[in-house]
């Protein structure tokens, strides 16, 4: 073990952690932004929208997220007509490619996770909104997603930690990620051992901490689905 | 006489230690013109004729082994070969890992741009651009020292690189000028494409050519292969394999 090597170079190890938390939180964020609307579409079966929605489910959640990487970053480059449009000034940058990429397979993958949590909400929370004499709209935001977002917590916590994992494909379109940052290690020194074992403890120690972190919101949001200890009879 | 002697057993008692009598040499097969895979499947090119009239000079059978370049230092140190003929340069970095011989050629690495492009080889001139190298290879380390202003991007291979250079995210790649030479400019991709720029060899970044990388321990086969290297120079054998590639002298100084 050189572990001194690895202390050396702590500094690309930084920038690792850095880049890959930060695609790996942007992109859940996107892939949120895009996944309730059409969750809650999905759900309701609207006509024109849903069909479109689960073309593009189907279609990320069909494909390796390498493949999807390299369609949108070595895939586009190759026609001119998006080299020379304003798309490449966002394309020509691998950062953005990867965010688009990883956002679209996160949307796709959280789309269908909102949607069996909207298609599976206990009828009496709707029908006591009814019966309160809320408007659709007031029940879609005060009961429906509020509700759906807290029952699909574990899964979305899932989705979290895969997309933690799915990241490292940003190393491959030339981005300095924690696997990065591994691979250069090794390629410098030859040592696979080292560099890829500092990767392996850097991600799971961020896994851990997200996995500590979902867990502490299913306790908060959870907590009425919890089983509890019934009080004896007297 | 008695040298001859002991060189000439340790050459034995090494071809007894490995399987069948022989010796097993990693090559790459994937850096043309110095190693490539041919149609039928057999690995061809300057590499490969170096290790032959090397092992012929030794008297040692030889078989080439295809090994990818991330793990052929790793497969010399599990002994699935006992030699690397794979133009690899000699680095300090590596060689706190394995040991090599004397260098068997040596050739400067350079700039490749887009025809035109009005770029200068120096520090400032470079400023600001964006310069695409071979992760791990001697070019990263000459960049990242010679050109701090540039932005460096790394690449799993030389071909990806070119990949980037042909669709402007790179403004110039680095890499051996042979290499880039016959791999890229001379093939149809690399058309409006040309080298700029001086050639560098810095002995501090580029090491000192490439070399055959043996294992530490194997100080007889290193120095036999050494003293291969300086026969075959001597018996003209060496300029007749270089002959069949290049039309330049690819030793150096």
């Amino acid at each position: 073990m050189r572990v001194d090597l690895v202390l050396d170079n702590w500094q690309m190890f930084a920038h690792g952690v850095w880049l890959t938390l930060q695609l790996t939180f942007l992109s859940i964020l996107i892939g949120f932004l895009i996944a309730l609307p059409s969750g809650i579409i999905r759900a309701r079966r609207k006509p024109f929208w849903s069909p479109a929605i689960n073309v593009y489910v189907y279609v990320f959640r069909g494909t390796p997220l390498l493949v999807q990487t390299f369609l949108i970053y070595y895939g586009l480059s190759q026609f001119a007509f998006i080299r020379e449009s304003w798309a490449w000034t966002i394309l020509r940058d691998p950062w953005w490619c990867a965010l688009i990429a990883f956002s679209l397979n996160s949307g796709a993958y959280a789309t269908e996770i909102i949607r069996g949590a909207v298609e599976t909400t206990p009828k009496g929370e709707l029908e006591a909104a009814a019966a309160l004499g809320m408007t659709p709209r007031q029940t879609d935001c005060l009961v429906l997603i509020p509700s759906a977002l807290r029952r699909a917590l574990p899964q979305y916590g899932n989705e979290v930690v895969f997309m933690l994992h799915g990241s490292v494909v940003a190393s491959v379109i030339t981005l300095q990620d924690i696997l990065g940052a591994g691979r250069t290690l090794n390629a410098k020194y030859y040592l696979a051992y080292e560099g890829f074992l500092t990767a392996a403890v850097l991600y799971m120690a961020i896994t851990f901490s997200l996995v500590a972190v979902f867990r502490a919101l299913e306790r908060r949001y959870l907590k009425h689905l919890r089983p509890t200890r019934t009080p004896a009879l007297p | 006489m008695k040298h001859m002697f002991g060189t000439s057993l340790a050459a034995l008692l090494l071809a007894a230690g490995t399987q069948a009598m022989a010796m097993d040499i990693c090559v790459e097969g994937a850096y043309p013109p110095f190693s490539e895979t041919a149609d039928d499947g057999s690995i061809v090119g300057f590499d490969i004729d170096i290790a032959n009239a090397l092992c012929a000079e030794i008297g040692v059978d030889c078989t080439m082994v295809k090994t990818d370049w991330d793990g052929i230092i790793p497969a010399l140190l599990e002994k699935k070969c006992d030699a690397i003929v794979a133009s690899m340069s000699i680095t300090p970095e590596r060689m706190e890992v394995i040991d090599f011989t004397a260098k068997y050629y040596q050739t400067p690495a350079m700039f490749v741009a887009p025809e035109g492009a009005d770029l200068v080889d120096s520090a400032e001139g470079m400023a600001g651009k964006r310069i695409g190298v071979q992760r791990g290879s001697i070019h990263q380390g000459f960049v990242e020292a010679a050109y701090p202003e540039s932005e460096i991007v790394l690449y799993g291979t030389q071909d990806e690189a070119n990949l980037d250079l042909m669709s402007g995210r790179v403004d110039a790649v680095m890499a051996d000028s042979v290499a880039l030479d016959l791999g890229f400019l001379k093939t149809d991709s690399g058309a409006g494409f040309a080298f700029f720029g001086e050639t560098h060899a810095d002995p501090q970044y580029h090491g000192d050519g490439a070399g055959i990388g043996v294992r530490k321990e194997d100080t007889d086969l290193r120095d036999q292969l050494s003293a291969a290297i300086d026969a075959i120079r001597e018996t003209g054998q060496y300029d007749e394999i270089a002959g069949k590639y290049f039309d330049f002298n690819v030793y150096g100084e």
